[in-house]
């Protein structure tokens, strides 16, 4: 884990001295902010890992000798095939038209994303088709 | 990502039953959670974009191939080259490597069995195809399709200006987009941490996986400023906000500043893919480990750290930007670049280099890119980019910048469709498609960079007789139409390789990461067995046992040691008893490095 932290803390580490250079030469707000978030984007998620890598055994993935058994077990839960993601893309595009021709197709967007996310959630607790 | 210590019921069946139930055909595309079929969609839906937005090039350089022409109203090409840009940008260049290539390479070359998050995944590309076609939609409505530019500067961008519903799908279209990309990003950043397979360590990764996860970071930071700043363009428009209108106290350059702080990373979220592949590209047909492994990994990163403080570059002009910081910072991303070209050559230097298809594409691409590259550093110049601010000068650097991706493209694509559809391209057709596409390129828009230093300007529909621009103007749409051809010889090669499949076999070109281990194309979850992984090579350890690169070879006495791509590699044992331990590589296959080195 400690490569993955270390990119991510570079990250913080060198917005967090373009931002100070910037604010101090500029004055100007709006880039100053846009620094300042990058900088958290990094600093925050980059000094989590480097807390757990501390903390942790290093995993087979991190370890230039491991062997492939010494990676066996569960390597995750991968969904199979479902509908969902396409409901939830529809409904989505249907309330990105509201947007922009009123309110009634907002009625169906909702619907369907709504309906997409109740699918997902029951489709996790029974595991869906392949 | 998801552990779960017990799984649920259904996937606990026999794998082999349930994969043979799996849907097919339309219901395969609605429902498939599968990286490598989102991937491919991904890619068809691209490239479908990428024909339309060629289309509407080939309309452009048609209106400008004469003088005074009356072929598209001043308002049609408005459109035309609004959209152009828009599909190229949004919907082409960036989707294609992130969401087709990346999405169906990046696993297989980690060892995943999958995405990390694959419904989320799927929703990406459902949101991207929404988007997509909300923003084609604006043809059909009764203003027009978006016409502002796909920068949608403010004030033209208001709602006084661009009246009417196109330019409100264009808005919407954009953020669904820029969702999409974001969860893709996520996607990524999530598999390259968390799904490696054991033993591969982040420096055993294939560059291009280095600069995928480098990319996604990068869309992290760029997409959601672009997003919200669209928001606000939204509000403006309908809900009278005022945030980039003077008339309530709004500053219409902010849009500029918020734009180009995503804008200008985008425009490495769509090279950085391209970079990898051609690095990947380079060291397989020059049979010889990459050159620099890890200051190419350092470079990336440069690249994309500095490309995120180099957006005001765009806004010199504007005279509120902070000339010396943004110039300097312009200037600054020349090293790492250069680095990466270094290192190409130093790749290709005394390999046996092999001109298939995809590495003629990556060779066009490096010189394509440097014509583009250099410019850029010579608009990084306040003076220079007064001068030719809004010009064809500008047109043209970003287009064979752009054009160098497009080739790039065309190598991932020509190097991964054995992996992907088990069939091979014809070599022939492919480099006929290349020399069109290196030479159309080359007289499309090289004359745009002297149209530009005679003071053509840009996103004008119409120029006069007198102004001497007809000559190079016809130049450059005799190119165009070069261009044409070359991805209309594509086309060709897609259907004859459909009709008369030649089969690929697993790994066609000899190659070393991991995605050539597993079948073409791969099974459900990729792997049925991975090979150990203890080099950044593994599929050429397995392959080419007796030229293994060592990576803890230890320097034993009287042996020669060279740094080969972050791998110590022992190269010739000059001791007496050099049979046992580490063996060294033919200098056949290691042209670069035998022989003396230091």
């Amino acid at each position: 884990m400690k490569v993955e932290s270390y990119v991510l803390l570079f990250v913080g580490f060198f917005f967090g001295c373009v931002g100070l250079a910037y604010w101090f030469l500029s004055s100007e707000d709006a880039g100053s902010v846009m620094l300042l978030g990058t900088f958290l984007l990094g600093s925050v998620p980059g000094f989590y890992y480097l807390w757990w890598s501390r903390r942790m055994r290093p995993r087979p993935e991190d370890d230039p000798n491991a062997s492939l058994e010494d990676g066996a077990g569960v390597v995750g839960a991968f969904p199979g095939s479902s509908i969902w993601p396409f409901v939830l893309g529809f409904g989505a595009t249907f309330v990105a038209l509201a947007l922009v021709f009123g309110a009634w197709t907002l009625g169906v967007g909702l619907f369907l994303a709504v309906a997409a996310l109740v699918g997902v959630i029951y489709e996790s607790r029974r595991g869906g088709l392949v | 990502m998801t552990i779960l210590a017990d799984r649920p019921a259904a996937f606990d069946e026999s794998p082999a039953l349930e994969h043979a139930q799996a849907p097919s055909g339309f219901l395969k595309w609605v429902t498939s959670t599968d990286h490598k079929v989102i991937g491919k969609n991904y890619t068809v839906t691209a490239v479908i974009f990428f024909l339309l937005a060629g289309c509407m090039a080939m309309l452009i350089r048609a209106q400008l191939a004469n003088p005074d022409s009356t072929l598209l109203s001043q308002h049609t090409y408005n459109e035309m080259f609004t959209m152009h840009g828009s599909l190229m940008i949004y919907l082409f260049v960036g989707p294609v490597a992130f969401g087709g290539l990346a999405n169906y390479v990046v696993p297989l070359q980690i060892g995943a069995p999958d995405m990390a998050f694959p419904r989320l995944n799927a929703l990406s590309y459902w949101l991207y195809l929404g988007g997509g076609s909300l923003m084609m939609m604006g043809f059909l409505t009764t203003g027009s399709a978006a016409d502002f530019g796909w920068v949608a500067y403010a004030p033209l961008s208001n709602s006084i200006n661009t009246p009417g519903a196109g330019p409100d799908l264009w808005i919407v279209a954009l953020i669904l987009t820029g969702f999409s990309a974001i969860f893709t990003g996520v996607n990524l950043v999530s598999t390259i941490y968390y799904l490696r397979a054991p033993g591969m360590t982040m420096f055993r990764m294939p560059i291009f996986t280095w600069n995928m996860l480098v990319t996604g970071i990068l869309i992290l930071i760029a997409f959601p400023v672009f997003t919200s700043a669209l928001v606000m363009l939204w509000c403006d428009r309908h809900l009278g906000a005022h945030i980039f209108e003077v008339q309530g106290g709004g500053v219409p350059v902010l849009w500029q500043d918020l734009f180009w702080f995503f804008g200008h990373p985008e425009v490495y979220i769509l090279a950085l893919p391209f970079f990898g592949i051609v690095t990947d590209i380079i060291a397989v047909f020059s049979r010889k480990p990459i050159f620099g492994y890890r200051g190419m990994v350092f470079a990336t990163i440069s690249i994309a750290a500095l490309s995120t403080s180099v957006w005001a570059h765009h806004m010199f002009t504007t005279g509120v930007v902070l000339l010396p910081f943004f110039s300097l910072m312009s200037y600054l991303i020349a090293v790492p670049t250069g680095i990466k070209f270094f290192n190409w050559i130093g790749t290709m230097w005394r390999g046996s280099v092999k001109f298939d298809t995809p590495m003629l594409f990556c060779i066009g691409f490096l010189g394509t890119f440097l014509v583009g590259g250099v410019t850029g550093i010579l608009l990084a110049s306040p003076p220079i980019d007064f001068a030719t601010h809004d010009t064809y000068f500008v047109v043209a650097h970003f287009h064979s910048v752009v054009m160098a991706l497009v080739m790039g493209a065309f190598a991932g694509f020509f190097y991964w469709y054995p992996k992907m559809t088990g069939r091979m391209l014809r070599e022939g057709l492919g480099k006929a498609t290349f020399w069109f596409m290196f030479i159309g390129t080359n007289v499309t828009f090289d004359p745009q960079y002297l149209l530009g230093l005679k003071g053509s300007p840009r996103r004008v529909a119409e120029y006069a007789a007198s102004e001497g621009f007809t000559t190079l103007n016809r130049i450059s749409s005799a190119g165009a139409v070069l261009l044409f051809i070359s991805v209309a010889i594509f086309l060709v090669n897609l259907v004859v390789s459909w009709r008369v499949p030649i089969p690929a076999g697993d790994n066609p070109w000899d190659a070393s990461s991991l995605e050539w281990a597993t079948s073409s194309p791969p099974p459900h979850h990729n792997f049925l067995k991975i090979p150990p992984i203890r080099s950044q090579r593994p599929v050429w350890d397995q392959n080419h046992p007796e030229h293994r690169i060592l990576e803890h070879a230890k320097p034993r006495f009287g042996g020669l040691l060279a740094n080969a791509g972050g791998s110590t590699v022992l190269l010739e044992d000059l001791s007496a008893d050099g049979d046992e331990g580490a063996e060294g590589p033919g200098s056949d296959d290691y042209g670069g490095t035998g022989g003396p080195v230091l």
